[in-house]
């Protein structure tokens, strides 16, 4: 700053080395580097290690921690438990991604169109599940599909119907989807019915002169107007997906069905709390991280690209 | 622009607290004195704990004790270990039997066998053998055993007029004249959530699950016992003679509670988890020795039971020794650890004290609930525990779990079982025989 005095040039502005921007920059700079590249490097660091027992590795000096090279990435790499549990998270992602999108676009516009009625009301009860915290929505919902204490099986007994078991391997996807459906909905209609209300009026003016009906003026104007709006909350949608843990740990006591590596973030969880082996649980966490990474940003720019061509 | 600049300013001022906030909190560990009155922090979750150490703390105002409760069993021991790695361990810790190995493995235990060795002679061979993991060192003093014993709904056997089985054979026979007579209710359940019961079953027909010869570890997993207790329970499932659901749920609470399930394998706490699983069936329990493999035998295992260990980490281990030899030995601690943490005490004198006299509530009409309790105790069979339980019970979870559920052949997920428990063995390092 001082060199500023010294050397003054065009109206007295400051040119010396620039600190102020660096100074601004400095809070978010060291913030980002402790709690984000910092624990990202450690644990890339861990992937890279693992532990060396010596005899029957008990009492003292049993254990040494040492360079592993990329052994632990092969491990993962390698791992059946954990392809079979990506490939069940696919199938639960088939079924809770198109389900929730499909219904938060349904209501967002049936609460758009003029003829609604109670929409503030409808909007909050569709949006109240969301508010509902991740673990307590897995247990409710427990409650309700085992059979002994389930009031709907006791309604179906009392009709006189078969009772399905919700937790049977072949409806599990469907009753653990249901549960992110329910919780998910009211969030992502909102994020759709927002962008919806930034519509000017005019443009549903001038689509009516021109003899277009509700049904029409939804397909032909406000979807597509949305589109930034949709593919947002299908980004958001993928990487909870990749990402789900509390309903399946939640569910899996009440049930055989489930087991305790059923999706890759609770065989993470597994390998680093049950089985005491943080370096192949870091190492797996990294996979995770860049295969949700390369899937997000691909599918981003693939949208860009897209509503690019759009435009032009 | 001037709104910018004071939003700019307003994150550097939060950014520079926040890493205040950061700095200040890891001045606060409290730093151990050598000299004059110590304070030893304690982590446990038995209830109740807190009262008893209050006694101690009265009449030793020179090593004040703490008590952090915990959350129960695995939980802990992983807290504990990445608390070891740290040098921030607690100097005692409360640690269930099986988890022994794997806390000595990780050097989070000390060996205060020089301290407390002397408390030898207040417990059975077999319970202190799972302390010293058979050496000459000493890493934990027992604090309670959970030796199996059979629960069964008295007011229901007498109404379908079943005996109590004194074999596992009539066992199987109880399990399907009961459901000829009522098929809506099952003798009892197979739950592949809890893999303690089903070591302890195991340990009864004689498994020895892990074993050391030289520097090798062999994992009997698969082993005749075992694989006859795994055929044995596949094939009541399959049969469709007991259920296939898991313990500890909201159903399972009711199945108890409205007696759609009649009886229950279980450890002596069992009262405790009737008294809230099933309040309705207050008095019409009964307790009786677990079936036996073979007529005129008299064995059971055990599930659970925890000890108390110093860490390597404590600054005051002989005076930790002190503590938890106290806590687990004198007459007056262990009297209030029954009455206040409802544990059945390892040490066998107070099997058979005052403190034990009187029946659990939940059974007052089985008077002798404690001394038939305390007969059975010493009939255990010793357990043998490896590095990796962890990992063994939470493979018993997903295959038994699968096998209850598509009622298939339980001998096979007992081989995946030890497959999966020796991979782990070999992955970490350890010279598996």
């Amino acid at each position: 700053m001082a060199t500023a005095t010294v050397r003054p040039r065009k109206r007295g502005r400051p040119s010396g080395p620039r600190v102020a921007p660096y100074g601004f920059l400095a809070p978010a700079g060291i913030l980002f580097a402790l709690i984000f590249a910092l624990p990202i490097g450690y644990a890339v660091y861990l992937s890279l290690r693992k532990v060396e027992i010596k005899g029957l590795g008990l009492g003292k000096n049993a254990r040494h921690e040492v360079w592993a090279g990329l052994s632990n990435y092969t491990g993962v790499l390698s791992d059946h438990e954990l392809f079979a549990g990506a490939l069940r998270i696919l199938g639960y992602g088939a079924i809770v991604v198109p389900t929730m999108l499909g219904l938060a676009l349904l209501f967002a516009l049936m609460l758009d169109s003029k003829h609604t009625r109670a929409g503030g009301f409808s909007r909050l009860a569709i949006f109240l599940p969301y508010a509902v915290p991740g673990v307590v929505a897995a247990l409710l919902w427990g409650f309700l599909y085992l059979p002994t204490v389930s009031p709907f099986t006791y309604l179906l007994d009392k009709l006189g119907l078969p009772e399905p078991d919700l937790f049977s391997s072949g409806l599990l996807f469907g009753s653990l989807a249901n549960i992110a459906v329910w919780g998910g909905t009211g969030f992502n209609m909102i994020v759709i019915y927002t962008s919806l209300r930034a519509i000017s009026p005019d443009i549903y003016e001038a689509a009516r002169i021109d003899g277009a009906s509700e049904l029409q003026i939804a397909l032909r104007i406000k979807i597509p107007t949305v589109a930034p709006a949709l593919i947002l909350t299908f980004f958001f949608s993928v990487i909870a997906t990749f990402q789900v843990f509390s309903e399946p740990t939640t569910l899996k006591p009440l049930t055989n069905a489930i087991s305790t590596t059923w999706s890759p973030l609770m065989k993470v969880y597994q390998d680093a709390f049950v089985r005491g082996d943080i370096y192949s649980a870091a190492a797996t966490s990294v996979v995770i991280a860049i295969v949700t990474l390369v899937l997000s940003f691909g599918f981003l720019k693939a949208a860009n690209s897209r509503t690019d061509q759009g435009a032009s | 622009m001037r709104n910018s600049l004071i939003a700019k300013a307003t994150v550097a001022v939060l950014g520079a607290a926040l890493l205040a906030g950061c700095s200040s909190s890891s001045d606060s560990t409290p730093k151990a004195e050598d000299t004059g009155p110590v304070s030893l922090t304690y982590w446990a979750w038995a209830p109740g704990l807190d009262k008893v150490v209050d006694i101690w703390n009265k009449k030793n105002p020179n090593i004040k004790v703490t008590v952090k409760k915990q959350a129960s069993g695995d939980d802990l021991v992983t807290k504990i270990i990445t608390a070891s790695k740290a040098h921030k361990a607690p100097d005692l810790v409360q640690a269930e039997f099986q988890a022994l190995p794997t806390l000595v493995s990780n050097d989070v235990l000390a060996d205060i066998s020089s301290e407390a060795g002397s408390a030898k002679s207040e417990f059975a061979d077999g319970v202190w053998q799972q302390v010293t993991l058979g050496s000459d060192a000493l890493y934990a003093i027992p604090q309670d055993t959970g030796p199996l014993m059979f629960y069964y709904r008295q007011d229901l056997f007498k109404k379908y007029g079943l005996t109590v089985p004194k074999t596992w054979d009539d066992f199987a026979a109880t399990a399907r004249a009961l459901k000829k007579k009522d098929s809506k209710r099952s003798l009892t359940t197979f739950s592949s959530n809890d893999a303690g019961l089903f070591a302890g079953l195991a340990q009864q027909a004689g498994a020895k699950w892990w074993t050391t010869s030289g520097d090798k570890w062999n994992v009997g997993i698969d082993d005749a016992a075992s694989k006859k207790v795994a055929d044995f329970w596949g094939g009541l499932v399959k049969e469709g003679a007991v259920d296939n659901q898991p313990m500890y749920t909201p159903a399972w609470n009711k199945a108890l509670n409205t007696g759609t399930q009649i009886a229950w394998v279980s450890a002596v706490w069992a009262p405790g988890v009737l008294t809230t699983a099933a309040p309705d069936t207050k008095g019409k329990w009964a307790m009786a020795p677990l079936p036996q493999w073979s007529a005129g035998e008299n064995k059971t295992g055990s599930w659970g039971g925890s000890t108390t260990g110093i860490t390597t980490d404590s600054k005051h281990k002989a005076a930790a020794a002190k503590f938890a030899t106290w806590l687990n030995t004198d007459p007056e601690a262990v009297a209030a650890l029954v009455k206040n943490g409802g544990i059945y005490p390892a040490a066998t004198t107070a099997q058979t004290g005052s403190a034990l006299s009187t029946a659990p509530e939940f059974f007052s009409n089985q008077p002798t609930f404690y001394t038939d309790a305390a007969a059975i105790a010493k009939t255990t069979a010793a357990g043998a525990w490896g590095p990796n339980v962890n990992v063994a019970y939470s493979a018993f979870k997903d295959a038994f779990g699968k096998a209850a559920q598509n009622k298939t052949d339980f001998t096979s997920a007992l081989d995946s079982m030890q497959s999966t428990t020796v991979a782990d063995l070999k992955k970490q390092g350890f010279t598996v025989g």
